[in-house]
């Protein structure tokens, strides 16, 4: 049987300035591809006890087997060791990049050494291109840079543009990867890790064909996904409104992280919903290669120039959930226009949106208590709702502008272990809090995920089922069902299907097109390899210095009320300690 | 028949009507797609659709040293690959950039205005247009 699935891997050092690629069909038949393929490479490229920002630590880039064949399986996994908490980093990215590597005859691209001065790697089908960046390090804005990078490379339409502002250049641990403009590697630092190799951009393009064997099962399978993606109402929503269609839902349940998670409910929420914002902004909406949703979001702002009359200029800036939190709402900030201002600084400077907001909601509170003044700040009273102070804060982090921004650079649990504050950080293993926190199963969720995303392991979707059905569970009890669930979607990373469309790819769904692909597996092979995907991950963590004895929350979270009602401390110290005996099992 | 882009602003970017066009023949990928979106420079700006506009004097079909092109009654023109030796003419000839290129076969790729770009088109951007054969 022809199997349809990748099979290449593409190698590049760049400390030689080289490459070469390797036929690995094991990986994917194996691992599927994804979140398996990359540990995978991972594990064999990654030395125990590197740094993170050495030559030597790797960067894998990786696709499915359903890339390029299937709707929805829109998604690059990247994996590294992460610069802010250490040990695994795996970043999820829409856009064009997961068809472009695909396209370009890959299942993925491992990176190793350092560049000696700026590059962008230029990847053209089978040929790798190393093109001197010098020119583009420094540049102010990524918008810049990138339209700079469209116009000097070929393969528009087809291809992906993974870039780094100063962010990732000046090595903030939480400088982010853009890609396609709007959509991101945003979290753990792969901008970083991008930026300690001194690669302004990776730029992919290819188009390919994939060649399958039973052509009517294709379409047929083809066509009953496509029919579910688009009449499906949880995409309608996506498409509508987007994830800032969440602001009301979180509103109701109390779980709104407002001023640096002492409220639940924040006073503007309505001015900030996806409602709100789809009326007074909403400019363009955008989707990911081969995603019919179109979820991303996309605000015009109109600023009048202060000192030109009738001068307007317009800039675009992306909102969603996520980001309605960490700029917002975790700031205290309900003009809208302002958060958008923010968010569009944050974008331009390349830093994750999330550690960015909470990073200066740590300082923001610090500050109220005296932890620290306008000493370290540079001058600036940082206070709630004040954005455009924010904006300069912003600037003095990225240009790791004194003491203080280099070590707020790090991460907000590294900023509280030298000025105090750790139990107002809201830093989960060394990492800023997601926007969802509906309960102690949201919580577990973010200590216990093998990544970053409330996504991987559902324990915000596990707290709304819960309210639901007015059940409580025990702490055990919820971290058998997140280690469950989030075995199962490996399996959906490893595919590269974007989480939203997690309802659509059932596990029937999953093995036919597995089949189309050429694999012959049942429901229990594709299962078991889920559950090896975390049992590695899990090894990878433990093997870098993730420790579950160290592991805690912040304090913070026990002050504010759930919908889910109250739980406290010896609850989270129960489901972590059951954790550890599960975990280490697993392991072992 | 004729494909005709309606509205682009309606356009995401999806690229459902090339990954159709490429599974016309129950291949995956995009080596084969006959269609193009690419963004109006830069993603913020929205998109063009390049597609065949089916002329009924058709430049592509003029340049071709080899006839490898047939102008067909209703506009728009046929590919006889088996004439086709790969020059490029055509692509070169055609203005909108429509006729696109399989790098795969080294050998044009034409739209025969099929419709099925525009089944699998979620955001009304593309049209089935019913065309008169002109004499």
């Amino acid at each position: 049987m022809t199997h349809a699935y990748p099979t290449k891997v593409l190698y590049i050092d760049l400390t030689k300035k080289s490459f070469y690629i390797a036929e690995r069909p094991e990986i994917f038949a194996r691992s599927l591809g994804g979140t398996g393929a990359a540990i995978k490479l991972l594990q064999e490229t990654c030395p125990v006890g590197v740094a993170p920002c050495a030559p030597e630590a790797p960067i894998v880039f990786s696709v499915g087997p359903l890339t390029g064949l299937f709707p929805l399986a829109s998604k690059t996994v990247a994996m590294f060791k992460s610069p802010l908490t250490g040990n695994l980093g795996e970043s999820h990215a829409g856009g064009r990049a997961a068809q472009a590597i695909r396209m370009a005859g890959f299942g993925a691209i491992v990176i190793t050494g350092a560049s000696d001065l700026p590059v962008c790697v230029a990847i053209h089908g089978s040929k790798v291109y190393f093109r001197d960046a010098t020119s583009l390090w420094g540049m102010r804005s990524l918008f810049t840079a990138g339209s700079i990078i469209r116009a000097a490379e070929p393969g528009a339409g087809v291809r992906s543009i993974m870039r780094i502002g100063r962010g990732g250049e000046n090595l903030v641990s939480f400088g982010s990867v853009t890609t396609e403009t709007y959509r991101h590697f945003g979290r753990l630092g792969l901008g970083a890790v991008f930026g300690s190799k001194k690669i302004k951009a990776v730029i992919v393009s290819g188009e390919r064909s994939i060649l399958v064997e039973d052509k009517k099962k294709y379409r047929d399978l083809y066509d009953h996904i496509f029919k579910a993606a688009v009449e499906s109402p949880a995409m309608k929503k996506y498409h509508d409104l987007g994830t800032a269609g969440n602001v009301k839902t979180m509103q109701a349940l109390g779980a709104v992280p407002t001023r640096n998670l002492r409220e639940g409910r924040f006073e503007h929420a309505d001015s900030l919903s996806g409602e709100a914002l789809a009326k007074g902004y909403l400019g363009r909406r955008l989707a990911c290669a081969h995603c019919p949703v179109a979820c991303i979001h996309i605000a015009a702002v109109r600023e009048p120039y202060e000192n030109e009359p009738y001068f307007y200029k317009t800039t675009m800036v992306g909102y969603d959930w996520e980001l309605i939190y960490a700029l917002g709402t975790v700031l205290g900030i309900g003009d809208p226009e302002g958060m958008l201002l923010l968010i569009d600084a944050v974008e331009k400077a390349g830093l994750d949106a999330i550690s960015t907001g909470v990073c200066l909601a740590w300082a923001t509170e610090a500050m109220e208590r005296g932890l620290i003044s306008e000493k370290e700040t540079n001058g600036l009273h940082l206070a709630w709702g004040d954005w455009r102070t924010y904006l300069t804060a912003v600037e003095h982090l990225v240009t790791l502008a004194n003491d203080f921004y280099r070590t707020l650079a790090r991460g907000s649990a590294y900023a509280a272990s030298i000025y105090g504050g750790a139990e107002f950080a809201l830093s989960f293993g060394g990492n800023e809090m997601p926007g969802y926190p509906a309960g102690p199963a949201s919580y577990l969720g973010f200590l216990l995920g093998t990544r970053h995303s409330h996504l991987d392991n559902a324990g915000y979707s596990l707290d709304q089922t819960l309210l639901k059905e007015g059940k409580r569970l025990s702490a055990p009890h919820i971290v058998d069902e997140l280690i469950k669930e989030e075995m199962w979607r490996q399996v959906l990373t490893s595919l590269c299907i974007c989480l939203f469309a997690r309802g659509i790819y059932t596990p029937e769904v999953v093995r036919e097109t597995l089949a189309v692909a050429g694999y012959e597996f049942s429901d229990e092979d594709i299962r078991a390899i889920g559950r090896e995907i975390y049992r590695e991950k899990y090894a990878f963590k433990i093997a870098h210095g993730f420790n579950l004895d160290t592991l805690r929350p912040p304090d913070r979270i026990y002050d504010m009320p759930t919908a889910n009602g109250p739980f406290d401390r010896a609850f989270i110290e129960e489901g972590l300690r059951y954790a550890k005996e599960r975990i280490t099992a697993i392991v072992s | 028949m004729k494909i005709k882009v309606v509205d682009s602003q309606r356009c995401v970017g999806c690229q459902l009507c090339m990954f159709a066009c490429s599974r016309r023949n129950g291949i995956g990928g995009l080596s084969n797609s006959c269609i193009g979106v690419k963004s109006a420079g830069g993603m913020s700006k929205g998109f063009t659709v390049v597609v065949c506009r089916s002329c009924t004097n058709p430049p592509c079909a003029r340049a071709c040293p080899l006839d490898a092109l047939e102008k067909r009654p209703e506009g728009g023109v046929r590919l006889r690959p088996e004439r086709c030796i790969g020059c490029g003419a055509c692509r070169a000839a055609c203005i909108l950039k429509a006729v696109f290129w399989n790098e795969e076969t080294q050998k044009p790729l034409i739209c025969v205005h099929c419709g099925t770009c525009v089944k699998y088109c979620p955001h009304g951007v593309l049209e089935l247009e019913k065309t008169e054969v002109r004499s």
